[in-house]
This record gives C-alpha cells, structure tokens and sequence, in this order.
C-alpha cells in the first residue's frame, strides 16, 4: 500500500493517520473532508484516481495542518520518526512538509528501520530537505519542476530561493543541470523533471523525455506536479518500476491536462477529472 | 540636534556593504524576518535580507544581516516593535543571496511571473489572480487559497500572510507583476 505524508492548509487541521478516500471534490480522511485544491491534496486525489483505474484503492494518508509555522509538519516529523519503523509499506511520498534537515534525518532513520525499506519518493518541502541533507541517494525518485531542478543543481543552495544566478540562467538547459545534480549527488536514483518536456534521468544520464501533448498552460496552474506525483506515486505503490511509473504517470499527467483544454486559469480539480481517461489510454498504449 | 550635527551626512545609518563588521539576526519564523524587515526599513535602516550560513541552516531560513556596531539601536527599534530575533551571531564568511532573477511568461489573456520556485499568474484584464503554482514550502497551498480569485489590490500580500521562503519568493512575484501591470 502507498503511503502518503503531507500537510492540509488549515492551522487547526489535526495530525491523522488513516485511509484515504475522494468524495467528488474532496479528499475523506477518518471523518475530515479537504477541498481538492493544490498541495498535498490534488496530490492524494491524484493517487486515489489512478488506484481506482489499477484496482487497488487502498491508500494511506498522514495529514497534519500547517500554514507555514512549521508547528504541523514538525508533530507530524516527531509522529512518523517514533512510528514508521513498525509499519508496512510498498511505497512512501513525502511532500509539502516545513524542509528541516534534522527531522527529516531522524525520518530517514526510522524508515531505515522499517522491516522491509519501501521505495521512497519526494516532491516539495521534504525534497528540499532531502537534498539539503545530502542523502538524495536514499531516495529512489524526486519529482521536480525546472525551478527545482536548478536548486538540486547548485550545491550550494539550502533552498530554491537560494538558487545562484548564473545556474538559474541555464534552466533551458536541462540536461546539463541534471548532470550538475548528480555530480554532485543532490538527485535521487531515479529522477522526473517536469516541464515543457519531461525528462526522466538516473546517474547514467537522461533515461527518457515525454513531449505529447504539450500544454502550455500546464505551467501557471497549481497542483500539476503535485497531480504527477500522485500519480507515479500510486503506480509505484502498486508495485511498478519506478522509472516506468513516472514515465506512465507523465504521459498520464500529460494527456490529462490536454483533455481539461486548459487555460492558466483552470484550477487543478478540472485536470484531475481527466486522469482516469488518461491513465487508461496510456496503460493501453503500454499493452 | 546641534549645527554641527545637522551638517553632518545624512546617511549615517550604515549599510551593511560598507562594513567589515557584519551581524545576522536570526529569528524563530520566516515572517517575523518580514516583519522584521519593514520596522527596520521603515526606520531607515539599510539592512539585507540573505540567506543564513551553513552552521546556522536548517532548510528554509532567512536572517537580516545588519552592521554589527549598530546592534544595540536595532535591537532597540525591533523590541519596540514587538520582534525580537531569537538570536544575533556575527558572520564572517558571504551570505547566500536571495534570487533576483524573474522570468515573464505572457500567454495572452494572461501573465504570469515566476521568482524562483513560485509561480503567479494573473488575468492581464481584470488583474484578478488566476494560479499560484509551483513551491514546496506549506504556505503555498494556503497563500494559494487566501489569494487566488480575488484581486491584485485586494489580495492579502504574501509578506503579510505567508511564513516561508517561499512565501517570500511569492512576495517577489506579487511586487513584480504589480510593476509589470504599472508599465
């Protein structure tokens, strides 16, 4: 089962471990109903779609509310590292979390712990600390935008806004940026970069790209990678590749986005509706 | 104030380029830095707002560097002001600068402005905000919530609300669309 760590943008949300499931627009967990909007939930209503299409809908949240006080995230830090050595498993994505070097360390640990290491993907706040950390390597997936990328890229930068000038200035050139992170051992074993074109890369160089379907306005929306996340995250919490997942989940989160004929003013939940029509036409492809 | 002091150059708050001896102060949240800031600026400091050295980083930091003689009068204005740092270390080695590069995307009807790693994007017209993207940081998805659909004018300012670097970086965005709508 796939397990997902994140947070829900209301101060007074309380930490909850429990199945997840979608209701129309929002996302249930142990009684609690979240708006499916961008973050951790367009992330998890992604996730529960394609569990749907794969016949599995079994699907594990660890929610907490932070608005960006870090006082969430850290609870849920303090939960996971004193409870995840005792659970199972076959996947985990960890995503919008205050980055903290230290607490993501003592989670590290716990999974290290863990009977049976499930693979481990991250996205947003838990990457950054991920990569901070220096144990990128530990991770066997980072989904990242090209921003990002540029952060993985410069060795220096405790977060994206750090960034240095002349390594921003080579974002149209990814490759050499994907390069940059593995030199220097900021980028996990496999690595999704989403963008114009996506580009699935390992320490060996450039494994795949993705250019259907290309949707301009995919960029300015909110939760589009969050959406991708959600989606290779399930596959691989079925027990696909990783490198197949996040190449299926792209052309998934692709293909969706063309279906929503989108504007950069659609909002997340309209590309979402399309993602089982998606997935299904991908998946066929694959047979 | 006497003659000889009036004559004196104005700029006698120092910046912190001009000072061998530089401090940081380091405060609990992303925001009270914000916060923190604009007392300071507001009083006519020439403070900077930079990225914490290695030692002190924790992964989503921003300290206000400052010139270390002026301690005591800063101190002074930020305890006045309700915002007192959690600490004050002197550096030595250069700080992290924040990014100050922006990249424009016009899609028509639409712009949209990325300053490092957040996304805003408008409706050119009505100046409503459309999308907020991008980000890792858990304000973004509130920030998104509190400020998309309403109006540039109307929205709550990212500085005012937001927590985070990325909070910050959206303050970038916010402060270069509202310049690019006034060309």
């Amino acid at each position: 089962m796939l397990a997902v760590v994140g947070t829900i943008p209301e101060q007074k949300f309380p930490l909850i471990a429990g199945k997840v499931t979608l209701n129309g627009n929002r996302i249930c967990i142990k009684g609690e109903k979240v708006d499916v909007n961008r973050g951790t939930p367009a992330l998890l209503a992604a996730a529960v779609k394609t569990g749907e299409m794969l016949g599995q809908s079994e699907l594990f949240g660890y929610l907490v509310g932070d608005i960006g006080l870090g006082d969430g995230s850290r609870r849920l830090y303090e939960y996971l590292s004193r409870n995840l050595e005792h659970l199972n498993f076959s996947a985990i994505t960890f995503h919008y979390l205050q980055p903290d070097v230290d607490w993501h360390n003592r989670v590290l640990f716990a999974v290290e712990k863990m009977a049976k290491r499930p693979v481990l993907i991250a996205d947003a706040g838990f990457m950054y600390a991920a990569k901070m950390s220096g144990q990128s390597q530990e991770y066997d997936l980072f989904t990242s935008d090209i921003g990002e990328l540029a952060f993985l890229a410069d060795e220096t930068a405790p977060h994206p806004f750090y960034t240095r000038g002349f390594i921003l200035h080579e974002e149209n050139r990814v490759p050499d940026l994907i390069t940059r992170a593995y030199e220097h051992n900021n980028a996990s074993l496999s690595l999704l970069v989403k963008g114009e074109k996506d580009y699935l890369a390992n320490r060996q160089g450039i494994q795949a790209t993705v250019n259907g379907y290309m949707e301009n306005a995919m960029e300015a929306i909110g939760g589009t990678g969050d959406t991708l996340t959600g989606i290779a995250s399930a596959l691989a919490g079925a027990g696909m590749d990783i490198s197949k997942a996040a190449i299926i989940a792209a052309k998934a989160n692709r293909l969706a986005g063309y279906y929503a004929r989108p504007t950069p003013a659609t909002q997340v939940i309209e590309i979402i509706r399309h993602i089982p029509g998606a997935l299904e036409e991908i998946l066929q492809e694959k047979k | 104030m006497s003659f000889f002091e009036f004559l004196k150059p104005k700029k006698d708050k120092k910046s912190p380029e001009s000072d061998q001896d530089r401090g940081i102060l380091v405060f609990e949240h992303t925001s009270e830095v914000i916060r923190a800031e604009s007392v300071l600026k507001e009083s006519g400091w020439e403070i900077r707002v930079m990225g914490p050295p290695p030692e002190i980083q924790s992964g989503c930091d921003l300290v206000i560097e400052f010139p270390l003689i002026e301690e005591l009068k800063i101190i002074r204005i930020l305890k006045e002001a309700g915002v007192v740092p959690r600490e004050i270390v002197p550096v030595n080695s250069p700080l992290l600068k924040p990014v100050n590069l922006f990249h424009i995307k016009d899609f028509g009807r639409h712009l949209m402005v990325r300053a490092a790693n957040m996304k805003l994007t408008i409706d050119k017209d009505t100046k409503i905000i459309v999308n907020i993207s991008g980000g890792g940081c858990p304000d973004v998805p509130y920030l998104a919530r509190e400020m998309v659909g309403r109006s540039l004018e109307d929205a709550p300012r990212p500085r005012e609300i937001g927590h985070t670097l990325c909070g910050y970086a959206l303050e970038l965005a916010f402060e270069e669309i509202n310049r690019q709508c006034l060309q």
